[in-house]
């Protein structure tokens, strides 16, 4: 049972940051979705509700979209998905359902670094940043290979280009977790291709070939993946030649 | 008729949707202590010592029990009729934990935080042993699970525990080894079917409280009240007559609630410290720590004529109850009992079991109840059969139907009264259009394939279920009936009342339907064995038509008229010859104003020799996508003979629910555990149930037969509904793909990689 | 600690823990429409609005509701019975433990989405399980519901 003894909505980052590394079980509470399955003690729960951090900010060469922002507000945003070839709706249209994409945040979404994540899978075909108060910016595929840190994302942010991209995964049910989950960015000749819930966390993978069967063949031969309740081993090395034929596919229709 | 084959809005839907407290913890007592379970973290264990002192100290810790508090008697927890088929192999609390889950120790608080925080301080010394977790190794294995001498059976089941075999049984129909020998094909194949939760919404709970009389109550989510109050007073060891169980609203029970679950442990506390207490279960616990549907592995071998006449079939099902034996020597009967008897022309059957207990939670009553599984082995294999013989499925199946009219060796005899089978099939078929569909389609990416099965399943238990109804005329001429059947979301309250207004020709709002209290209510055995519509519905009309008599005879004191003269239509009673008429409300109101008048209440019950099984057809259309092996089903078509359907919507909704957990349970429902005996699937994160985003379209019809010993011609519609789609699928996928899958679910994984697990 | 939430449009005012979910606040308070299936938020039992939004109680803490509003079943009393009218026609509600959060959900569905289609019907609802029913009939109620106003005539009215 998760237990939290004090209750605090902070006026400002520094105050939250400062509460984080007085008591390193002190924990900023997000969507906590995940948090409230714990059986652990919270001597201090940081509430960033009052930071506006839950804005979607569209400038010239990015969408700036602050930590408490809900999937829901990402899945919905019309200018974010057609500048993203629609990455972030097709991360996030599966999860659980509409009230709990309500309350999931990206913030806590991207900090715990699941290795199931949908949403680092998707972020990790485009050009991403993750903006932490005390760490400063941090490329996404620097920060789901960095170890936690005691530390705040404020915002993350994705920048426009008009390079092809897709979010894939295949799951055993509708809203199950993902039993293997990909992303491809075509990069010019180059192909960067993420897959997840291998089922540890998003690997990148980069990639040229001639044609998609090989590339999806290159892919299946370097994928790391091992076996757990949802996938074996065998079968997400298979999934990953699926899916990344199935992306390869609707890139080529972008 | 007026009230029968209606859609029936259900008496209790405006309280449901709009939220009125009407369930279980609704119910409780606002601050009544509050129980939770310390549980066993190994799957077999026995416990040395438990220290509860520390775990006593915190404040609002009212009581710690340990199986030293408890009485010393075994009983079952199954709800069935005494003398129960299960045996007497569990305690409140015992000194031997036999799964991961069993419970230790009962902490009692003032609530659940202080339960949960005391909880963590008792500390218990286990002595562990090496669990047994295959059920294919059961039998004769060295780890016996209930090797205590207490053990006890009240039937002759072909029980050795010592082997681990809790029950056994063979039934044979002529010579099937013989009758093999003579046929063109043979083959055996062996199906497994996992362990699958019922998942109803509303997990398991119940409060008890002692009432003014000194007396338990039990306010209990079950579907048993009647056996509740007969295993509380077995595991308390006080008189039924001590003890009062009741019924509100359940959040659903599809078998799950007619096993005891937690109401031993509210009872217990409660008669113990003679203080209200109250359990809830979380949905790990009820994953956990309640009951499943069996695990069963089958073999079958079956031998045809080479133009697709069955002749033989001999099946051999091994079934896993757990750790106790709920429900295990029953459920294991209906796999063959009611999976043969679909071919009834065969010259031979041979139908044998094992059920054997293991250290894996206990298995119990789901929806179907074993002839699920067995009719997953039996209608598979004549699926392969035909596919073999190059012999369209449907084709196999008019060959070889259970018809009209005919006596069933391997259905205890029975003659078959009413039977649409071939009808629904038809139907299903034209539903579909089966006739201009191959059975396989490429469309590029994916794969199509078509896949049939056929099911039938019982009405109530012969000679067993009994169930009483009492019918009372109030004043201003509404009706009260009561009932011991368990309405617990399927409707039976309404469907009952339907049948009640038919038989008085009144509307169904002027029955007012009672829910269940064993003080109160008369017996019913409960629902369960899908016999609430056939036999609860037969004392209805019973116990009516007596009322009716009842207003005729005491119409005619009060009229001063001769009875023959009467006649009564539902509003008026007239007595034409003698120019008198009077209204039933007018009437009902003189009957309870003393002077003649007499309050007329009559009761019945009702016994049925034979169990009619309802029929059904179903067709599966799915799409195998060929990258990923991810299966959607496109399209299922199912006809339903249910004999005369009562309530139109509500034998849809019972139709349309069954297939999506038919669904469920042949696409991703599967129990695991880890190698110690834990379990895998102990929350709706891990145990995916359909979403309405994996059932595609279901669409349902029906073909009636008429039953003569239902009322109206009904049979029964809860269970059978839950059989066809995991055979049809299963075929479906097969034809896509060229892959039979045996072992359920039929997973993308096995399908992709052509691999089934077993 | 000290909350202010308005609940059904009345202000309420209680002393919690700071990790007390608003399911369980809510039922104290006597909304008892409000369910809890899991404990996973995998369900969708426990749905109310959170500032007009379908959320899950569940996972929600009370303190971080402090000040804002929220809405369950028996606040909608109107839009509620409207469409109940429906559900209880098709007989969709079976068991009922599952029909506070749907309707919760259904009602906000109808507020955010323009003429849906069955898919995005499907979709909006799939966090909202029900073992009883096999959805067919809740979404022919929604359906019907959603088109009452089409064909010039309200069935709800007759």
């Amino acid at each position: 049972m998760l237990r939290i003894q004090q209750y605090q909505k902070v006026k400002s980052l520094a105050e939250a940051y400062e509460l984080l590394q007085k008591n390193k079980n002190n924990q900023i509470i997000a969507g906590m979705l995940w948090l409230k399955m714990e059986d652990r003690t919270i001597p201090v729960g940081i509430d960033l509700s009052d930071l506006d951090l839950d804005k979607i900010i569209e400038d010239e060469k990015s969408f700036v979209i602050g930590a408490n922002v809900t999937l829901r507000q990402l899945e919905v945003h019309q200018k974010l998905n057609l500048w993203t070839h629609d990455v972030m709706k097709d991360a996030i249209k599966d999860i659980v359902g509409v009230q709990f994409r309500n309350l999931a945040t990206i913030g806590g979404s991207v900090f715990s670094r699941f290795g199931f994540s949908d949403i680092l899978c998707a972020l990790m075909c485009l050009k991403c940043e993750i903006v932490l108060y005390h760490g400063g910016k941090m490329d996404i595929v620097d920060f789901v290979n960095s170890d936690f840190q005691r530390d705040i994302i404020t915002h993350i942010i994705i920048y426009k280009d008009h390079d092809k991209r897709c979010f894939i995964c295949h799951r055993n049910s509708a809203t199950d977790i993902s039993a293997l989950n990909l992303s491809v960015w075509q990069r010019g000749d180059e192909y960067l291709i993420t897959v997840g819930a291998r089922p540890q966390k998003a690997k990148q993978y980069s990639i040229t070939g001639n044609n998609n069967e090989e590339i999806a063949n290159k892919l299946k031969a370097q994928v790391e993946c091992s076996g757990n309740m949802r996938a074996s081993k065998e079968y997400r090395e298979a999934l990953s030649y699926g899916l990344c034929l199935k992306a390869l596919n609707k890139i080529g229709e972008q | 008729m007026k009230q029968i084959n209606k859609p029936t809005v259900k008496k209790d839907a405006y309280a449901l949707l709009s939220g009125q407290p009407v369930f279980t913890e609704d119910l409780a007592l606002k601050d009544c202590l509050v129980i939770k379970i310390l549980r066993s973290p190994h799957a077999y264990a026995k416990i040395l010592n438990i220290d509860t002192t520390i775990a006593m100290r915190i404040p609002g810790v009212e009581a710690i029990f340990t199986y030293k508090d408890v009485p010393s008697s075994r009983f079952t927890l199954a709800g069935q009729t005494y003398p129960e088929p299960s045996p007497y192999d569990r305690k409140i609390l015992d000194q031997i934990v036999r799964y991961v889950g069993d419970e230790v120790a009962l902490v009692v608080a003032c609530n659940e935080e202080t339960a949960l925080k005391a909880m963590k301080l008792i500390k218990v010394e286990y002595e562990v042993y090496e669990p047994l977790l295959d059920f294919r190794k059961a039998i004769d294995n060295k780890i016996i699970v209930h090797n205590e001498d207490d053990y006890k059976l009240l039937c002759e089941i072909g029980n050795e525990r010592l082997r681990n075999i809790c029950s056994h049984d063979v039934t044979i129909y002529n010579d099937v080894d013989e009758i093999m020998r003579t046929c063109d094909i043979v083959l055996t194949r062996t199906y497994h079917t996992k362990a699958n939760a019922q998942a109803m919404m509303e997990t398991m709970r119940s409060f008890a409280y002692i009432d003014t009389y000194g007396r338990l109550s039990c306010v209990s989510s079950t579907q048993v009240p009647f056996h509740i109050r007969r295993i509380l007073s077995n595991a308390l060891e006080i008189p039924k007559s001590k003890i009062r169980v009741i019924k509100p609203r359940i959040g659903g029970g599809f078998g799950a609630k007619q096993t005891g679950c937690c109401e031993i442990f509210a009872a217990f506390v409660t008669w113990k410290l003679k203080k209200p207490s109250k359990i809830i279960y979380s949905r790990e616990e009820t994953f956990t720590a309640s009951n499943s549907r069996h695990e069963m592995q089958m073999q079958v071998t079956i031998g045809a004529s080479k133009d697709g006449i069955i002749q033989a079939i001999d099946l051999y099902t091994l079934s896993n109850t757990g750790a106790y034996g709920e429900h295990g020597s029953t459920t294991v009967g209906l796999s063959g009992h009611k999976s043969l008897p679909l071919y009834n022309h065969i010259k031979a059957a041979r139908f044998s079991c094992d059920v054997v207990y293991t250290n894996t939670m206990t298995a119990g009553a789901y929806r179907g109840y074993g002839a699920t599984q067995g009719q997953f082995a039996v209608e598979s294999i004549v699926n392969e059969l035909a596919d073999e013989l190059g012999i369209d499925p449907c084709e196999l199946r008019f060959k070889n139907m259970v018809k009209e009219n005919e006596t069933m060796p391997m259905y205890y005899n029975e003659f078959l009264n009413s039977c649409a089978l071939d009808r629904c099939l038809a139907k299903a078929m034209e539903m579909i259009d089966y006739k201009n569909k191959p059975l396989r389609v490429d469309l590029g990416d994916k794969v199509r394939g078509l896949g049939v099965a056929i099911s039938m399943q019982g009405s109530g238990i012969a000679n067993v279920d009994i169930a009483a109804v009492e019918i009372k005329l109030q004043d201003d001429g509404f009706y009260t009936l009561a009932i011991g059947a368990t309405d617990m979301g399927t409707g039976c309250d309404t469907v009952l009342a339907q049948m009640a207004a038919e038989c008085l020709e009144c509307d169904v709002d002027q029955i007012v339907t009672q829910g269940v209290d064993t003080d109160f209510s008369p017996y019913d055995t409960g629902s369960y064995a899908s016999a609430t519509t056939y036999v609860t519905g037969m004392s209805v009309v019973k116990a009516c038509n007596l009322l009716k008599h009842q207003i005729i005879d005491e119409a005619s004191v009060l009229l001063n008229v001769e009875p023959e003269h009467i006649s009564f239509d539902g509003k008026m009673i007239i007595a034409i010859e003698d120019d008198k008429a009077i209204s039933l409300q007018e009437f009902a109101n003189r009957c309870f104003a003393g002077g003649k008048g007499k309050v007329l209440i009559a009761s019945a019950s009702h016994v049925s020799p034979t169990s009619p099984p309802p029929f059904m057809a179903g067709i599966a259309e799915v799409d195998v996508d060929k990258l990923t092996g991810k299966i959607s089903v496109n399209d299922y078509v199912a006809v339903v003979d249910c004999g005369t359907v009562i309530n139109t919507n509500l034998a849809r909704i019972q139709t349309e629910g069954g297939i999506a957990q038919g669904i469920g349970m042949a696409l991703f429902e599967d129990i695991s555990y880890t190698p110690k005996g834990m379990m895998r699937n102990n929350s709706f994160m891990q145990y995916k149930i359909p979403t309405r985003l994996d059932v595609g379209s279901i669409r349902v019809a029906f073909e009636s037969s008429y039953e003569d010993n239902g009322p109206f011609g009904a049979k029964s519609i809860g269970e059978v509904v839950i059989n066809t789609p995991s055979p049809a699928i299963a075929s479906a996928v097969a034809h896509a793909t060229g892959t039979y899958i045996r072992t359920l679910p039929i997973t993308p994984q096995k399908v992709l990689l052509q691999k089934d697990e077993d | 600690m000290k909350i202010n939430i308005r609940v059904n449009g009345k202000m309420i005012s209680d002393d919690v823990a700071c990790d007390m979910l608003l399911l369980d606040f809510l039922r104290y308070h006597g909304f008892y429409s409000v369910k809890r299936g899991c404990e996973t938020s995998n369900c969708g039992l426990c749905t109310v609005w959170l500032d007009n939004k379908p959320i899950l109680s569940c996972s929600m803490l009370c303190a971080k509701c402090d000040g804002h509003e929220i809405t369950t079943l028996e606040g909608l009393k109107k839009d509620a019975e409207a469409f109940a009218y429906f559900m209880a026609n098709e007989g969709a509600e079976q068991c009922g433990f599952c029909s506070p959060g749907l309707i919760m959900n259904v009602l906000a569905m109808e507020k955010e989405l323009q003429h849906p289609t069955e898919e995005m019907i499907k979709n909006y609802l799939a966090g909202n399980l029900c073992r009883c029913t096999g959805y067919m009939g809740q979404l022919r109620a929604i359906t019907k519901y959603l088109n009452r106003h089409q064909g010039g005539k309200n069935e709800a009215d007759q």
